[in-house]
């Protein structure tokens, strides 16, 4: 709950891929992390269905980090720690 | 680099290896190469880099369109018969890929013309069907120290070398000197399947992307060479040779020499 709670209060970028499909979800939110350091936090807000089912996995295969997985009604908030 | 919407959709699946990313993809997208000719090795080599994205590519050609170029020459079609190759190679290149830059020369390298050509390019690929020109480009590419990626075709057979001035074997080192007149028969003479040009020609796109993208292992002193007949690739592992004329320890080629050959391949 702490990391989570630290996650909040230092999200360094925020990314809204509601409009986009597989893999080009990914592809953005890979670019967008490409941009941080290691450590700092990506905000993604995502939509239900194959985004939230492929996403999570996808981006642990990178060896980055889900702090949060939060359902906003038909959407997903996640907050993502860049990895190495 | 920012890419644009369109670029993030067309490069995504480059984007999505591990080992490419949009880092790598940017790489890709700032090389620049030099495509010594547009026909059997320059037509899989150019068509596919384009589509990879590599933001300059310059190709070089003297040669017009023939007919029995198209049993292997895809970059051209029944319609560019007769035009400047490197023409009818432009359009197809930007049609693929709009975003890069296509730049043409329609003449001949020599060993005239060649350094003025190479300082624009970080590498050359050789889709030439001459060993004058092979040797010209190895030497010009040793001198002025830019890879150097060969690649050559007859009949069933094929091979490829990734040449990296200062690091392994160059051209030379392996073929010392351009074969005796007559003793080596063109694509014209021989023969070529077809289908040989393009898979040598992906061989040297794949080392070009892997050199931008410092990833894996090229053919550094790995001379490939493939058999279709047998479905077989052997490697045959090649030294630097201290003795090499261009780039051995002792240099006698300093000035760049066009041999009198009549057009033959490898």
């Amino acid at each position: 709950m702490r990391r989570v709670k630290l996650a909040e209060d230092h999200i360094n970028a925020k990314l809204d891929i509601t409009s986009e499909v597989c893999p080009i979800t990914f592809v953005k939110t890979k670019l967008k992390l490409e941009q941080l350091k290691t450590g700092e936090i990506l905000e993604v807000i995502l939509n239900d269905g194959e985004p939230i089912q492929n996403m999570p996995r996808s981006v642990k295969g990178e060896g980055h980090k889900i702090v949060l997985v939060e359902q906003l009604g038909d959407k997903y908030r996640l907050l993502i720690e860049k990895g190495e | 680099m920012n890419f644009t919407e369109s670029q993030i959709l067309r490069y995504s699946r480059h984007i999505i290896i591990p080992e490419v990313g949009g880092e790598g993809q940017q790489k890709i997208c700032a090389g620049k190469v030099l495509i010594i000719g547009t026909g059997g090795l320059g037509s899989p080599v150019a068509f596919y880099l384009a589509a990879a994205g590599v933001g300059k590519l310059g190709i070089i050609d003297d040669d017009v369109v023939d007919l029995s170029n198209l049993q292997r020459q895809i970059l051209h079609s029944t319609n560019d018969v007769g035009r400047p190759k490197v023409e009818s190679a432009s359009e197809k290149l930007t049609a693929l890929n709009p975003d890069i830059d296509v730049v043409t020369y329609h003449e001949r390298l020599t060993s005239k013309n060649i350094m003025d050509i190479i300082q624009d390019y970080d590498v050359v690929v050789d889709a030439t069907d001459n060993f004058s020109t092979r040797f010209v480009t190895n030497d010009a590419c040793v001198i002025a120290g830019k890879p150097f990626f060969h690649g050559g075709v007859l009949r069933f057979a094929g091979q490829a070398l990734t040449v990296i001035p200062g690091q392994g074997p160059c051209f030379r080192c392996i073929f010392h000197e351009p074969p005796p007149q007559g003793s080596v028969p063109s694509c014209s003479q021989a023969g070529v399947l077809g289908v040989l040009a393009g898979t040598i020609g992906l061989i040297q796109a794949t080392e070009v992307l892997k050199y931008f993208l410092d990833k894996g292992e090229l053919l550094v002193g790995r001379l490939l060479t493939y058999d279709a007949l047998d479905m077989k690739f052997r490697e045959v592992a090649v030294k630097k040779n201290p003795a090499c004329p261009v780039c051995g320890d002792n240099p006698t080629i300093t000035e760049l020499v066009d041999y009198e050959l009549p057009a033959c391949a490898f």
